[in-house]
């Protein structure tokens, strides 16, 4: 009696110990190679996103319309929400990442890239070229090969405002930075701050300073700052630091003041601009602002909030700089390699734009489909612009470009608590940028 | 510990020291009582730390040996080095502190009526998560006396005192009107009988303005007096500043003092709904006109208790709040286990309650308060989330610990798993001397 339960007790550490084996060697079922039909392509594969909540229902309506076309098909998704970032890092140290995934910063796909953890998709590059503007085709490109695409974008290059305060005070939008400026003035005289600012959370700071850049220096020395071909201390960077201290020096005019926005996360940034009575007049942020205003407070399109592009400083043409959600793939499977290329076409992108929410940087999208003016003019200022350059941070080695607290994010907070020390911060600024880039 | 106590019992009783097979098959069952705990133990603890200590000699991505770099890392960058003094000031402040005041509470309770509602609601934040009473704490700090609690009572109080100006967001609206360091307006250019006086504020929002108030009308002159208007010196597109136009309004009920050349109030007067007032009988001589600094007296702005500077000691109070009501409990038991005989002895020999605490109750307290004081300790040198959940993004630099900075490292977008690895190592040779201090002490006591 005693002797069989001691084998047994054996059996069951040995069926343990298999199990926890077993765990690591799943697959994912390959399809037949090859051939045209849809049918022919059959497995499963799995989507990996930021989406949580209507988003997730949104995109979970795109991967239905996947699998209309791929009956044979297993479409996943995986809703890994905020903490992507971290949760895609653990899966590939652990040597299980998922089939396909979203990634926000370019950045992190260069080194996961360069890595050799990515599976290029440069068989979907006609389908890429033929949809999206070459900025685009450019922004995935690394050493020569196509490794991810811009499914989800957001316009950063917008600034929110609350109507009635405008017409409260007499102003119109701004198309010039001197116009914007002046409306600041006058906004304060009327009795409201003109700026709200989000600085608690560091990225508001780094879209402003991105803005400012890229208007005063160009797209192309833009480029340069973004690969870190020159370095921070240059002059064009001290020049856009001075044009951004005029908005954060400003103390009396930003809701709070300096401390106060220091201390204000970014929906805060945008629910006090519309609460009762009005913190503040304007948000300079993304396109998704409009969300945060329908879903925390009681403004109307229109009526109660609007916006405008952020304007032109010294007669500098129609610029977008934006981020947003890139499809990357980390296994390679035909099954993969179809919802690649099904997220790249038009018909995907329309299946959420008709649902709201979603601004397509694929030229091809009707914007008639966008359900609500602001959205289609956002969107369509995004998938047009003359010149689109992907949010420079978000371009950077995230220790310096992407992580709270640190980096860009931090020197930036340090910027907004003493904007008159330019030459100080952009000296740590091209300190930290060494830093980051000699440890690549 | 107990495990290895049990299974030495039975081969005593059992097996005659003789016989060989007998022994076999018994190291054989104490062998499969222990395999599923150290099965356990070895997939989740052993396993981890040897590949922990492993990787914190290898660079980013893991591929690359360098040596003791993360160590030198650790103690050479800001934010690290930061963490480590952070972590230094809660072993230093909060066991001593939790324990204290779990010692005055237990003492206490044990002479009210209540006791037992008060214990409850001192331990009841022990129920709560630390992560859920971190975001409590976090919206109570809020710095706008709107949002945060705590600023709001503070707030409520010092209004009594110094209530708020009824144009507390008011400024001037040109160079006419000075602001003097008290807060007062005053005009520049002093004044005499038969001058007017244009008060213009701006920065007043349309609904502030009372809904009596009557377009503004530039006054007269007039022989003798001084008149003059306060009025909002502001229409939409802005106007100009310094001149009294169409649309802009009167403030009325607004105190304006006239002062002599020696600074001293002569006359006040209050403005009409369309915001004019006059002085009459002005004798000779320069006169300023302004509107005292309590009209413009600031409403309670917040201490900044999530800013940089009070972001440590914030968060600390949260955690004594959250664990004093464990340190009562435990000491209070001990307490009640404490002799009777001893402190009514103590007393009938003519010690003072003072000398009875001090020196009967508390060091047969001792063994008790050395429990609390080094649970805490272990569990002070690993505090993580209620940190994360109180410090706002920007200060998690100035609120760091150690803990925090090994998992913003590794996961928090650095993704630095050597270094966060190396800190973990560390954290790990912190909290391992005191372990064995507990250990030890375990031992003594099952040996008594």
């Amino acid at each position: 009696m005693r002797r069989r339960f001691v084998y047994f007790a054996l059996a069951a550490l040995l069926a343990l110990l298999a199990a926890a084996c077993g765990g690591g060697s799943e697959s994912s079922a390959t399809g037949t190679s090859g051939g045209g039909n849809n049918e022919s392509i059959s497995g499963s594969v799995s989507l990996m996103g930021i989406w949580v909540g209507t988003e997730q229902q949104s995109i979970q309506a795109v991967l239905d319309g996947f699998k209309e076309q791929y009956p044979n098909v297993d479409v996943k998704y995986n809703a890994a929400g905020d903490n992507i970032v971290t949760v895609l890092a653990t899966a590939v140290q652990g040597g299980n990442p998922p089939d396909l995934a979203t990634i926000a910063q370019p950045g992190t796909i260069a080194e996961y890239a360069r890595a050799g953890e990515l599976q290029p998709i440069d068989f979907a590059k006609d389908t890429i070229a033929a949809n999206y503007d070459d900025s685009i085709v450019d922004l995935g490109t690394v050493d020569g090969k196509l490794y991810s695409f811009l499914f989800k974008g957001a316009n950063k290059s917008t600034v929110w405002y609350n109507v009635p305060v405008f017409n409260d005070a007499g102003v119109d939008p701004p198309e010039t930075w001197d116009d914007f400026l002046a409306n600041a003035d006058t906004l304060k005289a009327s009795g409201v701050p003109a700026y709200s600012i989000g600085g608690a959370d560091g990225w508001t700071l780094t879209d402003l300073f991105e803005n400012i850049y890229i208007r005063t220096a160009g797209p192309e020395m833009y480029d340069k700052l973004a690969a870190h071909e020159i370095p921070w201390t240059d002059q064009s960077v001290k020049d856009a630091l001075s044009e951004m201290a005029k908005v954060l020096g400003d103390t009396d005019n930003i809701a709070g003041g300096t401390q106060g926005a220091l201390q204000t996360d970014f929906p805060t940034s945008v629910t006090q601009v519309f609460a009762d009575p009005p913190k503040a007049a304007q948000v300079i942020e993304a396109d998704f602002v409009a969300g945060e205003i329908v879903n925390s407070t009681k403004a109307k399109p229109e009526t109660g909030f609007n916006e405008f592009a952020f304007p032109s400083i010294n007669d500098s043409p129609q610029l977008v700089v934006g981020g947003g959600d890139q499809v990357v793939m980390f296994k390679d499977s035909p099954a993969a390699e179809a919802l690649v290329e099904y997220l790249a076409s038009p018909e995907a992108a329309a299946i959420w734009v008709k649902r709201g929410g979603f601004s397509s940087p694929n030229k091809n999208v009707s914007e008639d489909d966008y359900p609500d003016p602001i959205l289609k003019a956002t969107a369509t200022a995004l998938a047009s612009a003359e010149t689109f350059r992907f949010d420079l941070s978000d371009l950077q080695p995230s220790a310096f470009g992407g992580t709270v607290g640190q980096g860009l994010f931090k020197l930036f907070q340090d910027f907004l608590a003493d904007p008159n020390d330019v030459d100080g911060i952009s000296q740590k600024m091209e300190d930290a940028a060494k830093k980051a880039y000699g440890n690549q | 510990m107990s495990g290895a106590s049990a299974t030495a019992e039975p081969p005593v009783r059992e097996a005659p020291p003789s016989a060989e097979p007998g022994k076999w098959r018994q190291y054989a069952i104490a062998a499969a009582f222990l395999a599923p705990a150290a099965f356990f133990l070895g997939v989740w603890i052993i396993y981890p730390m040897i590949k922990t200590i492993i990787r914190s000699f290898y660079g980013r991505d893991g591929s690359d040996f360098v040596g003791i770099d993360n160590y030198r890392t650790l103690f050479s960058s800001d934010t690290l080095v930061r963490a480590i003094e952070n972590n230094a000031i809660w072993v230093i402040v909060v066991p001593a502190a939790v324990t204290a005041l779990g010692l005055l509470y237990a003492v206490l309770t044990e002479r009210i009526r209540w006791a037992v509602a008060f214990k409850t609601v001192v331990f009841m934040p022990m129920a709560v998560s630390a992560f859920a009473a971190g975001v409590t704490w976090r919206i109570m700090y809020q710095q706008e006396p709107d949002r945060g609690a705590i600023n709001a009572g503070i707030g409520a109080v010092k209004g009594v005192f110094s209530p708020t100006g009824v144009l507390s967001e008011a400024a001037p609206s040109s160079d006419a009107l000075e602001q003097q360091p008290s807060g007062a307006l005053t005009l520049a250019q002093p004044l005499q009988a038969g001058d007017v006086a244009l008060l213009g504020l701006t920065r007043i929002r349309s609904e502030e303005v009372p809904e009596i108030a009557q377009q503004a009308v530039e006054p007269e002159s007039k022989p003798g007096e001084i008149t003059g208007v306060v009025w909002r010196d502001f229409k939409p597109g802005g106007g100009t500043p310094g001149k009294v136009e169409q649309e802009e309004l009167g403030l009325p009920g607004v105190t304006v003092e006239l002062r002599d050349s020696n600074g001293e109030a002569v006359e006040t007067a209050k403005t009409a709904d369309d915001g004019s007032f006059t002085f009459r009988d002005v004798s000779q001589g320069d006169y300023t006109v302004g509107i005292g600094a309590s009209t413009f007296a600031q409403p309670f702005g917040g201490v900044s208790w999530l800013g940089s500077k009070l972001i440590t000691p914030s968060i600390i109070i949260s955690y004594i709040w959250i664990w004093a009501g464990f340190a009562m409990v435990v000491i209070a038991a001990g307490l009640a286990a404490i002799s009777r005989e001893t402190l009514e002895a103590a007393r009938t020999d003519g010690a003072t309650e003072w000398q009875v605490f001090w020196r009967v109750t508390v060091p047969q307290l001792w063994p008790v308060l050395t429990v609390v004081f080094i649970t805490l300790l272990i569990n002070v040198l690993k505090v993580f989330d209620i940190v994360l959940a109180v410090a706002p993004q920007s200060v998690q630099d100035d609120a760091n610990v150690i803990a925090l900075a090994m998992w913003r490292t590794s996961f928090g977008g650095v993704s630095d798993f050597g270094l966060g690895s190396a800190i973990a190592v560390f954290l790990f040779l912190l909290v391992l001397p005191i372990l064995a201090i507990q250990i030890r002490r375990f031992r003594r006591e099952q040996g008594a």
